[in-house]
């Protein structure tokens, strides 16, 4: 499943094609994180990427934020190649990634700055960002004076105002409890459908993506190869309890768990010949 | 989507209900106690050290001759603070009456050490930070500068004296130059690694927004680095204050390695430990001005001490 050198549709939101990324190529470290990945995004569709941990999952969504270069292959996205980051493409990172000295709407509003936009115009944008998130009242506040599902609303609301087109997400919900988690889920579903963006989400939690996703993207692992992809047509919000979805948590179970014993056997060789 | 929200709200939200200040304060009566206890700990703490030095005199153990105890070279203090009248020294035909007071030229001799020490501090963190930033985002920079400035940043200040001399002559210069060369060396390296600790989260955050070369580093890595680099700056002060003695005794006129020297030569144990106590508690009021600017600019950095304390 090489690449064949046709140009993917226009109106894929993410194309890849062959895409294959080795980090430190060329030196004693170099090891094989993604191989020949082909995938498509439609356009305001939610797609998880599920996979044992190491797997290159973040690897990919990194390339597709543009802010590493593939090893081979291409990325396509609304019919352009993808060479380098653009705001059209916002990423959310699982920890923290907030500007500690500035306030919630100045870091929310920290892209249009670099734009030169005036003071006035930043203020409606992160108003608004921050309504989306329902956090208007922490609009003057510091980021460490909220709490860690607040600062991730922020983060969010940051990707909002830059209109992007598609939501970058790397385990964004993981250093959450569990209960702030299933709020910030649905939180997800509601800025996603009022967005209309495209959202990837890197997730090693098979619940978390049967109750987001329109697909579930499984990873082998490492290096991280498309397994398979398996769709989920229902309603949100989801039931976790029904019966379909515990169908669908068995397979993806039974999926992920031959990867994550060759994942494990593959450490255990590496930690006995060093 | 309103109702939702506002449900998001109520989970995680509870820390911004109602209109609690937006920075937790302590009652004036606690900041007050809290103050009073560091105040008195630290004269205790004095006090402690104080009072074995006085009961070895008494027993007699510590000669006061070589040792004399802090009663004696503070108790004089009239006495020592004459030695600091060097101001005019120096000068032929001027009659050695016709200086400033006293006390005026104790408060010269403080204020020029310690503006030795500030000037030498500002230079250095200037040159410094420019430089280290300079040769992370500048490669060919790094190339040519980095090799000869780790090469240099191990040899002592003491080497440098001679070419302080040989350059500046004596005055206020070449003591200003050695404060400098003292901390140069450590703030480019220090302000190189804290450019390489930076969360690279926040770079990537930047990159994506479509911030240039230039924009990441004035927006996100300066403010980023600005909590390390201040804590340096702070640990070197002290080795400011060392160095800027050395500088002092080779000649600047005044200052208070020039009175240790006097002290040195005159053999005078009092006037030597008057000027040890004198440097110490200037280090601690230096100390203490830079923490409160540290407060100042770098209001977002949170007060960690408390863990430790509750161990």
């Amino acid at each position: 499943m090489a690449y064949d050198g046709k140009s993917p549709p226009p109106g894929n939101a993410v194309s890849c094609r062959g895409v294959s990324k080795i980090w430190s190529a060329g030196t004693v470290r170099a090891h094989e994180a993604l191989r020949e990945i082909d995938l498509d995004i439609g356009p305001g569709e939610f797609v998880a990427l599920l996979g044992p941990s190491g797997c290159g999952k973040s690897t990919l969504l990194y390339l597709i934020a543009g802010l590493e270069a593939v090893t081979a292959g291409e990325l396509w996205s609304f019919g352009q190649r993808l060479l380098a980051p653009s705001p059209e493409r916002s990423l959310i990172f699982q920890e923290t990634s907030l500007f500690p000295w500035l306030t919630v709407w100045q870091n929310v509003s920290f892209g249009l700055a670099i734009r030169g936009t005036p003071v006035e115009q930043r203020r409606a944008v992160a108003k608004e960002a921050l309504q989306r998130v329902g956090l208007s009242a922490a609009f003057d506040k510091r980021p460490d004076e909220l709490s860690g599902g607040m600062r991730q609303r922020v983060a969010v609301a940051r990707a909002l105002a830059m209109q992007p087109k598609v939501l970058l997400m790397d385990e964004p919900f993981a250093a959450l409890d569990v209960q702030t988690r299933q709020r910030m889920q649905d939180f997800l579903i509601d800025v996603w459908r009022s967005s209309g963006a495209s959202v990837l989400f890197v997730t090693h939690h098979i619940d978390e993506a049967v109750a987001l996703s329109d697909r579930v993207v499984v990873f082998t692992a490492r290096p991280g190869r498309i397994k398979t992809i398996v769709p989920i047509d229902m309603d949100r919000p989801r039931n976790l309890f029904s019966t379909e979805c515990e169908k669908l948590r068995m397979e993806l179970t039974a999926h992920l768990k031959d990867e994550v014993e060759r994942a494990f056997a593959e450490q255990e060789a590496f930690a006995v010949t060093p | 989507m309103a109702s939702l929200a506002t449900a998001v709200d109520l989970k995680d939200g509870n820390k911004m209900r109602g209109d609690t200040p937006a920075i937790p304060t302590h009652p004036v009566g606690e900041r007050l106690r809290s103050w009073l206890s560091r105040v008195g700990w630290t004269i205790v703490s004095i006090g402690m050290f104080s009072g074995i030095w006085e009961v070895l005199w008494l027993v007699g153990i510590a000669d006061p001759k070589l040792l004399p105890p802090p009663h004696v070279f503070v108790g004089n203090f009239v006495d020592q603070v004459k030695f600091f009248n060097t101001a005019t020294r120096w000068s032929i035909g001027v009659n050695p009456e016709s200086g400033p007071t006293p006390i005026e030229a104790l408060m010269i001799t403080i204020g020029a050490t310690a503006g030795r020490v500030f000037a030498g501090l500002l230079i250095a963190s200037a040159l410094g930070i420019t430089v280290g930033v300079l040769i992370r985002y500048i490669h060919v920079f790094e190339k040519l500068t980095l090799p000869t400035i780790t090469l240099l940043s191990p040899v002592s200040p003491i080497a440098w004296l001679p070419v302080a001399i040989f350059l500046f002559g004596i005055g206020n210069a070449p003591a200003i130059f050695m404060v400098v060369i003292a901390l140069f060396f450590h703030m480019v390296l220090a302000t190189i690694s804290q450019i390489d600790g930076v969360n690279r989260n926040l770079i990537n955050v930047a990159r994506t927004v479509g911030a240039t070369k230039g924009q990441i580093y004035r927006l996100v890595i300066i403010p980023a680095i600005l909590p390390g680099l201040l804590m340096v700056l702070r640990l070197n002060m002290f080795g400011a204050w060392m160095v800027v003695l050395v500088a002092e005794t080779t000649g600047v006129g005044f200052g208070l390695g020039q009175v240790i020297m006097l002290a040195r030569n005159t053999f005078n144990p009092s006037l030597v430990f008057f000027c040890i106590a004198l440097i110490g508690v200037l280090g601690f009021v230096s100390d203490w001005i830079l923490r409160i600017v540290q407060k100042r600019i770098l209001y977002w950095v949170p007060e960690t001490a408390g863990v430790l304390r509750g161990l």
